[in-house]
């Protein structure tokens, strides 16, 4: 009988979780189409632009594809450092850093005669190196030095622009001159194999899908992931209770850095096949926002991160359909973070009040 | 250089610091109050818009001046609900918002993009502008400038000289205290957070309608400013004339940058352009270090020579955040 209770007050609790978040998709897209009245935008022409840009076609589709990868792997990433408490701003970074380690080994290797599987197993290894160490670099600032991660994070996200610009424009430009167009493309057999006649690798795809399931038993069943949230939860009781803290810190950046610089090694082995200025392509900062959604779930970030890429391809279209700033994305997927938070807030405080009957103290999905 | 070109480029840096200096100020009062605004990326961006884009239409520099600071209030009010009413993470909202911000300002200012607008001059001041050296460096300056110079020293005589400064200092490092004092702690944190953003919301149009006139959408070269603003608020200690000095250190820099530049052909400029952000973590390093604890150990291992030197060195440079930064207050 009692056990009969709690079963129905979860489905309850489930039910009213559900309706809250919905409350805030809805609201999102509320306050998304005012803005556009404001504007003069016609706000079902834009959507429906946003729709057909991401799945309008197997081209498009495959685009939108193409974006859901290198952001499942930096959504797993921050999911990592979220655990341990961390803020990981710098991930846009160590995309970078990913990107510009890959660029450089297959730039090495192209003329060696080495057989091209290789020199892509070995460029998206380097790749992984890279993000790891710039990684670690936020992560001994933070550990040793005391630097808040989101600045000692933000810092070397400007260095590894500027090193990017540097590197296209100083010893790896064009032959001629370097361009805002990046460095020389790749000859295509260093190319990741993609599916004839299109951009899309499957290799990519099944690298993040690796990523997801890694993320998510890491988190969920092992020692390492529990001491991890131990650390990130209350840092000095986990100390206390004899959990290395400073260590598990530094692990959890060095694990982001590997799904960061993997992505980036991605994106010039299956995406643009050379290193462009802005090689990360924000997937670091639209990973944030995707995980912050997710509360922790590796599993719920596979459909968000479709949803976030899809918002970002479709919305290439907007500035020639309608004439329109393609950031509107942007502001769509940020409310939607926003007011996801803010009902979480407001649900918890009608709560507090007894409006609303408490979760129960066992509910696996409480999340402080 | 000639004394007065190098005159001419320091009172330029002068300048050039203004729009730093009121997201810094602000910034440090909200933290001061215990609330971290780290919106202020988008909200720089976003004022910039708006302000050009007011002052475009109304062809009124004031009402630009105000609508930035409008938008700076509103941005930290929903910082301020969502925290202190709603307690989420002041670092969550804070960065979604920098987000929302930054990209609302390039999709609303699209149609403002490279639109000629009202700009503020220069506006010296009479007798005292020809006083030598000092004249071309101080007095010789935008209404913007002469703001920025006042409003450190306001907030520094609010924080350390008055009575509700102190009621300010007290909300910020010790809450419960100042609760059991007579103080509605959570209505102060939203005066000043909304107070600060205000002041945060200075600093766009100050860009759009002075430093950099105009409005320019993804180029406008603004993205990251608040970032920065940010660092310097951490290594000015919460002090308004600690992070002045900050603001015109890292002014001072990007203008040696640009001169260095000319100078240098051989370092490509996208060095010089980025020589402020390791400098920034350095400083960081610097002020931050002196807290940790592997430092204490190492510097009790040096003779007494040095480890005094080294220790009053980092004493100096250590600054830490008030107690209760990014604690809510509950009263019961």
């Amino acid at each position: 009988m009692a056990k009969n209770t709690a079963a129905s007050r979860r489905r309850k609790t489930i039910w009213i979780n559900v309706s809250f978040q919905s409350a805030a998709f809805v609201l999102a897209l509320l306050l998304t189409t005012v803005m556009l009245l404001a504007v003069g935008a016609p706000p079902f022409q834009a959507y429906r632009s946003i729709l057909v840009g991401a799945f309008g076609s197997v081209g498009d589709i495959f685009d939108t594809l193409i974006a859901w990868a290198p952001l499942l792997l930096t959504t797993m990433g921050v999911l990592i450092t979220f655990s341990a408490g961390l803020w990981n701003i710098g991930i846009e970074g160590q995309v970078t850093l990913g990107a510009i380690f890959t660029t450089w080994i297959l730039r090495l290797l192209q003329e060696s005669g080495l057989p091209p599987w290789l020199i892509i197993v070995l460029g998206i290894l380097a790749g992984i190196v890279g993000g790891a160490l710039w990684a670690s670099l936020a992560g001994v600032l933070k550990t040793f030095g005391g630097v808040n991660e989101i600045f000692g994070g933000l810092g070397l996200n400007f260095v590894a622009t500027a090193l990017t610009l540097w590197l296209i424009f100083g010893p790896w430009k064009r032959p001629g001159t370097g361009s805002m167009s990046g460095t020389l493309p790749f000859p295509e057999e260093l190319w990741l194999p993609a599916i004839p006649g299109f951009r899309l690798s499957p290799w990519a795809l099944v690298l993040s899908f690796i990523a997801v399931v890694v993320v998510y038993f890491l988190l969920r069943g092992t020692h390492f992931g529990l001491r991890l949230k131990a650390v990130g939860k209350n840092m000095r009781a986990a100390y206390l209770l004899g959990v290395p803290t400073w260590q598990h810190m530094l692990a959890s950046f060095l694990l982001c850095g590997v799904f960061a610089g993997l992505a980036g090694a991605l994106q010039v082995t299956a995406v643009y096949h050379r290193l462009i200025p802005s090689i990360s392509s924000n997937y670091g900062f639209t990973g944030l926002l995707v995980a912050m959604l997710v509360n922790f779930h590796a599993l719920w970030a596979v459909p968000v991160a479709l949803f976030f890429a899809a918002l970002n391809i479709g919305s290439v279209h907007l500035p020639i359909v309608l004439k329109l700033d393609s950031s509107l994305s942007g502001v769509l997927q940020g409310l939607l973070v926003l007011l996801v938070l803010m009902v979480e807030g407001a649900r918890q405080r009608l709560m507090s009040r007894k409006i609303i009957p408490a979760e129960p103290a066992s509910g696996e999905e409480v999340q402080s | 250089m000639t004394t007065e070109q190098i005159l001419v480029g320091l009172a330029s840096v002068l300048a050039a610091a203004a729009p730093v200096m009121f997201a810094v100020i602000g910034e440090t009062i909200s933290e001061r109050a215990g609330v971290i605004n780290l919106s202020m990326n988008g909200t720089i961006l976003l004022s910039a818009m708006g302000g050009f884009a007011v002052a475009m239409t109304s062809d009124s520099l004031l009402l630009g001046f105000l609508g930035g600071m409008v938008i700076g209030a509103l941005v930290a009010l929903v910082v301020a609900f969502s925290s202190i009413t709603l307690h989420q993470s002041q670092v969550a909202v804070g960065f979604v918002l920098a987000i929302i911000c930054r990209d609302l300002a390039y999709f609303l200012g699209n149609p403002y993009v490279a639109q000629s607008g009202p700009r503020l001059n220069t506006a010296p001041v009479p007798g005292l502008a020809a006083v030598p050296y000092l004249g071309t460096l101080l007095f010789n300056q935008t209404l913007v400038t002469y703001l920025s110079f006042g409003v450190i020293l306001l907030a520094w005589l609010w924080i350390y000289k008055t009575r509700p400064g102190l009621m300010l200092q007290g909300i910020g490092e010790r809450p419960a205290a100042a609760f059991v004092r007579g103080t509605n702690v959570n209505a102060m944190r939203y005066l000043y957070t909304i107070l600060g953003g205000a002041i945060i919301g200075l600093a766009g149009p100050s860009y759009s309608l002075s430093v950099k006139a105009g409005w320019m959408g993804t180029i406008s070269g603004l993205d990251g400013i608040g970032w920065i603003a940010l660092a310097i608020t951490i290594f000015g200690g919460w002090n308004p004339l600690r992070a002045a000095f900050g603001a015109y250190l890292f002014a001072l820099l990007q203008w040696l940058g640009l001169v260095l530049q000319s100078s240098l052909p051989n370092v490509p400029s996208q060095v010089l352009q980025v020589a402020p952000f390791p400098l920034m973590i350095l400083t960081l390093l610097l002020v931050n270090i002196g807290n940790a604890e592997w430092v204490a150990r190492t510097l009790a291992a040096l003779p007494a020579g040095p480890r005094r030197v080294v220790t009053r060195l980092l004493r100096a440079l250590r600054a830490s955040p008030p107690a209760a930064l990014g604690v809510p207050f509950e009263s019961e």
